[in-house]
This record gives C-alpha cells, sequence and structure tokens, in this order.
C-alpha cells in the first residue's frame, strides 16, 4: 500500500541522481530549518573543488506558512515552500512536483525539510540519499526509544543546540546509549548551528558522502 | 494519522482487482500489516468503514494479519526475532539493523463475487 509512493520515490531517485539529497526529520522545534541555515551559509566547507561552488536547492513542508522558505531565501538559495495542510508528513509526489520549480540539472546538494513529526514521515520515502534525523538536547533521551521506526530508519542523527546542552541538563551518556542500541547503523553528530561548536565532524560526513555520490554520478555519466 | 489515506489506497486496489475480474462485490480483505509500518491497526479498522461505505466494499469483513519484525544477524548468519525495539541477537548479542520483514503494508488477498 506504500506502493504509489514506493514507486514516485524510485522516480525521485532517478530524478536526483546527480546530485546529493537529504531528507531531514525531527520533532517540530529541533532546530531543523537553522542547521539548514547554517549549512547553506557554510557551502563552501564541504565542496571537494575550492573552485567550483556548491549549488543548493530546498524544499520544506510544513502544514502552513512559509517562514521556514523565507528565512531559508535570505541566504539566496532557491526554497521552495509545500504546505501539506492536514498532511503528517512529505510524500515523494509532492517533493517531485516541487523540484520541478527548482533548476535540477544544476544543483549538487538538495535539501528536502520534512514536516515535523517523529511519526509519519518515517513511512514515506522521498528518493533521498541520506535520512538525517535531528534531535535536540532539550528532548529527553529516550526519545529513540519513543520513536523507533523513525530513528531506525535515519543514516545519520544530529543532534542540535549543543551549546545550551549543560543548562538544560542533557543526558549525554544516556542518549548515546539509546541511540546506539536503536539505531547502531548511524552516524551521530553533536552541534550547535547558532555556535558552529561541532559542525566540522558534521560537514566532513557530507563531504564524504557527496564525494562518493559525484564519483558514482560521474562514472554512471561516463557510462551512459 | 496517515491510515485514511493508506486505507484508500487499499480500497483502490481491491476495487481495481474486483472490476478487473469482472465482479462487483468484496467480501473480505486480508491485510499483512508490519509492526514496523507505522499503522496502528485499530485506526485502520476505523479508516475502513469510513472510506468503504458506497464502494464495493461496503460491510466487507476486514481482516488485519499483524507481521512481526525479524532481524537478520550477520555474525550468526542468521534471522531472529527482536524482543524489544532494541534489535539485539539472542545468540551473540549483537545489535541488527537489517530488517528483514515487519517494514510493509500489504493487500494479501480479496474475497469477491
Amino acid at each position: 500500500m506504500f506502493g504509489q509512493n514506493n514507486q514516485n520515490a524510485k522516480e525521485n531517485r532517478t530524478l536526483f541522481r546527480h546530485l546529493l539529497s537529504l531528507n531531514l526529520l525531527s520533532s517540530p522545534g529541533s532546530g531543523k530549518t537553522t542547521l539548514i541555515e547554517r549549512l547553506l551559509q557554510d557551502l563552501d566547507l564541504i565542496t571537494k573543488h575550492p573552485d567550483r561552488p556548491i549549488l543548493a536547492g530546498v524544499i520544506v513542508g510544513d502544514l502552513a506558512t512559509d517562514h521556514d522558505a523565507e528565512k531559508l531565501r535570505k541566504t539566496g538559495t532557491p526554497t521552495i515552500q509545500i504546505n501539506t495542510g492536514n498532511l503528517c508528513h512529505l510524500e515523494a509526489a509532492g517533493v517531485a512536483k516541487a523540484a520541478q520549480q527548482l533548476d535540477l540539472a544544476a544543483l549538487d546538494l538538495l535539501i528536502i525539510e520534512n514536516v515535523g513529526n517523529l511519526v509519519c514521515p518515517a513511512l514515506y520515502d522521498l528518493g533521498e540519499d541520506l535520512r538525517i534525523v535531528v534531535m535536540s538536547v532539550t528532548e529527553g533521551e529516550d526519545k529513540p526509544l519513543k520513536y523507533p521506526a523513525t530513528f531506525k530508519s535515519a543514516d545519520a542523527v544530529v543532534i542540535s543546540k549543543c551549546d545550551i546542552a549543560a543548562a538544560v541538563g542533557f543526558n549525554r551518556a544516556g542518549t548515546m546509549a539509546y541511540l546506539s542500541q536503536v539505531v547502531p547503523q548511524a552516524q551521530v553528530f553533536e552541534v550547535s548551528a547558532k555556535t558552529g561548536e561541532g559542525l566540522g565532524p558534521f560537514y566532513g560526513y557530507l563531504k564524504q558522502v557527496m564525494g562518493s555520490h559525484q564519483a558514482r554520478a560521474e562514472s554512471y555519466l561516463l557510462q551512459t | 494519522m496517515h491510515e485514511v489515506g493508506l486505507m484508500q489506497s487499499a480500497l483502490a486496489l481491491a476495487v481495481e482487482q474486483t472490476k478487473s475480474q469482472g465482479l462487483s462485490k468484496i467480501h473480505s480483505i486480508d491485510l499483512n500489516v508490519g509492526e514496523l509500518s507505522g499503522v496502528v491497526p485499530e485506526a485502520l479498522k476505523f479508516a475502513f468503514e469510513v472510506v468503504s461505505v458506497g464502494t464495493l466494499a461496503e460491510g466487507a469483513q476486514l481482516n488485519l494479519n499483524v507481521v512481526h519484525t525479524l532481524c537478520y544477524c550477520r555474525h550468526c548468519c542468521r534471522e531472529f526475532y527482536p524482543m524489544s525495539w532494541i534489535y539485539k541477537c539472542p545468540r551473540c548479542q549483537c545489535l541488527s539493523s537489517d530488517i528483514r520483514e515487519g517494514q510493509n503494508l500489504e493487500l494479501v488477498s480479496l474475497e469477491m463475487s
């Protein structure tokens, strides 16, 4: 019954094969938009070819308003807002439609910010290369246990707002223990988009994935 | 939350199948519901009652078969059913992220006339 969405996701994967696509999932207010904003300002740090800047595009999903898109457009990045109305997640077809408004062929990086929700978005493949789950230090350490389907589907987990970890009594050891049990395959990054703390390793990871992705895309182009 | 949409697509599939065989009534629908599919069986039943009204499946029986999560341990080269959300192999205690069953939602059979 996820067949139609899975089929659409497969088509998106073909459409996105030359770029790196990210699907960001989190609870509302975990700092997805701020993290994306920072990443868009720091794109030079993830490029392998300093002479050629990375071109990014963003698709952002919210039930209502285009506040996030407005915020992200200020970084100069083309951003398409999807208003899902009452729908609690993005679906592959909606993403494909939004992507038509971007100059996809020119992009190296496509960031999809899903609707803030840790339940339904996990079930809908959007055709992304990497699924990144964001949780902030203000959330309980057992969040991965409470929303296992979402965390289990993650390629990477970003713990955000680390600059206020001490003030909010973040249980780091507990969070790390639950993450390693629930989502053993994921790389975990502790960052603060505000101070820049910990972003180096996260960017290093994106750079590495992007590099291997580009190599794959180039070899694909050579074959065809 | 998304059960209504999923039920609508299941029902569309069922109706299409029924019509393609030249039949006009659905008596029962069997669905496999994976533990990890993120779907609540009760919500699916409720959604079915709502969306089946006025269709070939109105009044049909909806049977939901829960499919447990099945993992694969790469160290033991064996499959196992995890006891909790922490997928620990009962033999070697290693954690697995290789899920083999329990993620899908499938329409498995229909009784039609």
